[in-house]
């Protein structure tokens, strides 16, 4: 039982990290960046290589996964979305964009690195820390303290710093934030500059723990669906999805049968559309007239 | 035999690629998950032949059928909470996948191996010919009562309201026309490649059939028709590329969006008008066998 619950809890931080960067994408530009996932598989990719062929230390890895997987965020806005924003088209016209990117992205890194699964580097030591009764793996450990901590540094970063009060303004209302002073393309560049750092991030906690391949950014439909329970465009709210994603998968798949868990974790999607379509923590999604 | 063989398959996605138009250029509603209703459409089919050795037209209708019913499943409980556009294609999103997930745990599917040796049915006149008929059907649909409903509908929902027409009766009528030509497709697909995978119905499936509406022209349906056949030949033409042309696919959808938002036709039609001015009446008398 509290096993479950502290693995439960080491999935979710990871879901958590990445239901963030969709959320904070959602909040500002209200759709669906499905190019996320693609950002989180090369940050992946960026933290090996930076840790095989340059040798440099952990540390070191991390930083230069969380500045690449930034510049490609930053960069994919300003390519794929920024000509789409300023002429105002739907969102489903940004989310087409944003296939796009994903399939062209995702397809660049078997045309030039391949297919083939690489796994990480052994960083930490094989061993289980025991909590009570529970065990945690160190690798697990460390991903659980360090989302915490970086989601942490956003939320005080959004409430406390001058960029940060203009990205809530920004995700308010646009027009009226950009009359009070902000600018715009600074504001989304810098939400795509976090979500970015952060989904290279989680990439790096994924490769570490299951493998690094060019489809892995498919995960994050499930990062998606924790996004969608807690309300899009709320960041309190993608990290209790997250949490709460990650625990019940982790109990589905203890106690009743791990194949049926992503049957499970779609079908909460759905459910939570009908049922409760703005989510836990979310905004009126009313149309507006 | 090569070129047949890309033809069928091309003819296979305008037929997908109609009935989606229906949903997505006239209705106004954005579907990603029509893989799920080419998966049960093609799983039924297939089943139905290769199990229970039922006549393949049969079978074909059968599949149409059930993506029919399951499009009214489906579409019911979504459509009638009136969810916003792009919240209704998340949920769409969900439901294909989690169809996706299922057809890779029934016993009767044979899971994520797949179903291999269905008899090769389908050949290029029996795609070329339903084809035909998918388009006259889905043309007479759009300028029927139903079809300017639904354009209504995409317009300005609220106002169609206030003019008496039935939003969710309209919303339904289009998803299950779309539902039923997805189903088709799928049906003739897994017997033209004579296996089918769950793999193969993924949401990069969907995506290429919304990516073809949208690219072909929201409120157009040869503009579809045209970008679907497109989207099939012009990689198979790039084979050479291999793994890049995957990467220009990408590229050529960004830059689409970029660059051509309402897509290559926009709302314009090819129609028999287009060459004879006075065939092209529609008197909306076949829309009503569809349903």
């Amino acid at each position: 039982m509290l096993q479950t619950v502290v693995t439960g809890l080491a999935i979710g931080g990871i879901y958590a990290l990445m239901a963030v960067g969709y959320s904070l994408v959602f909040s500002i530009l209200n759709f669906s960046n499905f190019a996320h996932g693609t950002v989180i598989m090369l940050g992946a990719y960026a933290g090996y290589f930076v840790l095989t062929l340059a040798k440099a230390p952990f540390p070191v890895a991390i930083v230069g996964s969380i500045i690449s997987g930034a510049v490609i965020a930053v960069a994919n806005e300003g390519l794929a979305y920024r000509p789409l924003r300023i002429r105002n088209a739907k969102p489903l016209y940004f989310m087409i964009s944003a296939m796009g990117v994903s399939i062209l992205l995702e397809n660049l890194v078997y045309a030039t690195i391949g297919a083939h699964f690489y796994s990480y580097p052994h960083v930490f030591e094989m061993e289980n820390v025991v909590i009570g009764e529970a065990s945690i793996g160190i690798l697990d450990l460390f991903a659980l303290v360090f989302s915490t901590v970086a989601i942490l540094a956003l939320h005080l970063f959004l409430q406390h710093t001058r960029s940060g009060i203009a990205i809530r303004a920004c995700s308010y209302d646009m027009t009226v934030a950009s009359i009070f002073g902000a600018k715009l393309d600074r504001v989304i560049g810098l939400v795509f500059l976090l979500a970015g750092g952060l989904a290279a991030l989680s990439g790096v906690f994924l490769g570490m723990k299951y493998m690094v391949y060019p489809t892995m950014g498919w995960i994050t439909n499930k990062a998606y669906v924790a996004a969608v329970i807690g309300g899009l465009g709320s960041l309190p709210g993608a990290v209790i999805g997250g949490v709460l994603l990650g625990l019940l998968e982790t109990f589905v798949s203890t106690y009743i049968s791990s194949t049926i868990r992503d049957v499970f974790s779609f079908s909460m999607l759905v459910i939570f559309l009908l049922v409760l379509p703005t989510g836990l923590l979310g905004r009126n999604v009313e149309e507006k007239i | 035999m090569y070129i047949r063989g890309i033809l069928t398959v091309a003819l296979i996605n305008i037929i997908a690629a109609t009935g989606l138009s229906v949903f997505t250029g006239f209705t106004g509603l954005f579907s990603l998950g029509h893989a799920a209703f080419m998966a049960i459409g093609a799983y039924t089919a297939a089943i139905l032949t290769y199990f229970y050795k039922v006549p393949y037209y049969v079978a074909l209708a059968a599949g149409t059928a059930a993506s029919g019913a399951a499009a009214a499943v489906v579409g019911y409980p979504t459509l009638r909470t009136k969810l916003r556009g792009d919240y209704f294609a998340i949920a769409t999103v969900g439901l294909g996948e989690a169809i996706r997930v299922i057809l890779e745990n029934l016993k009767i599917t044979q899971g994520a191996r797949g179903l291999p040796g269905i008899t090769q049915y389908t050949t290029l006149p029996v795609a070329a010919a339903l084809t035909v008929v998918v388009l006259f059907v889905a043309r007479n649909f759009v300028v029927s009562v139903y079809g300017r409903n639904a354009v209504a509908v995409r317009e300005d929902p609220v106002a169609a309201e206030m003019i008496g027409v039935r939003l969710l009766r309209t919303k339904m009528i289009s998803l299950i026309f779309s539902g039923c030509c997805a189903g088709l497709a799928g049906g003739l697909y897994a017997h033209y490649l004579s296996f089918i995978q769950p793999v193969m119905f993924t949401m990069v499936q969907s995506t290429q059939l919304t990516a073809a509406v949208v690219c072909g022209g929201t409120g157009s349906l040869t503009g579809p028709a045209l970008a679907a056949f497109l989207f099939v030949v012009l990689p198979e033409l790039l084979r050479a590329a291999q793994m890049w042309r995957l990467v220009l696919y990408g590229l050529l959808l960004v830059l689409i969006m970029v660059f051509r938002p309402q897509g290559l036709m926009g709302f314009r039609d090819i129609t028999f008008s287009t060459f004879l001015p006075a065939a092209g009446r529609g008197k909306g008398g076949a829309a009503h066998g569809i349903r």
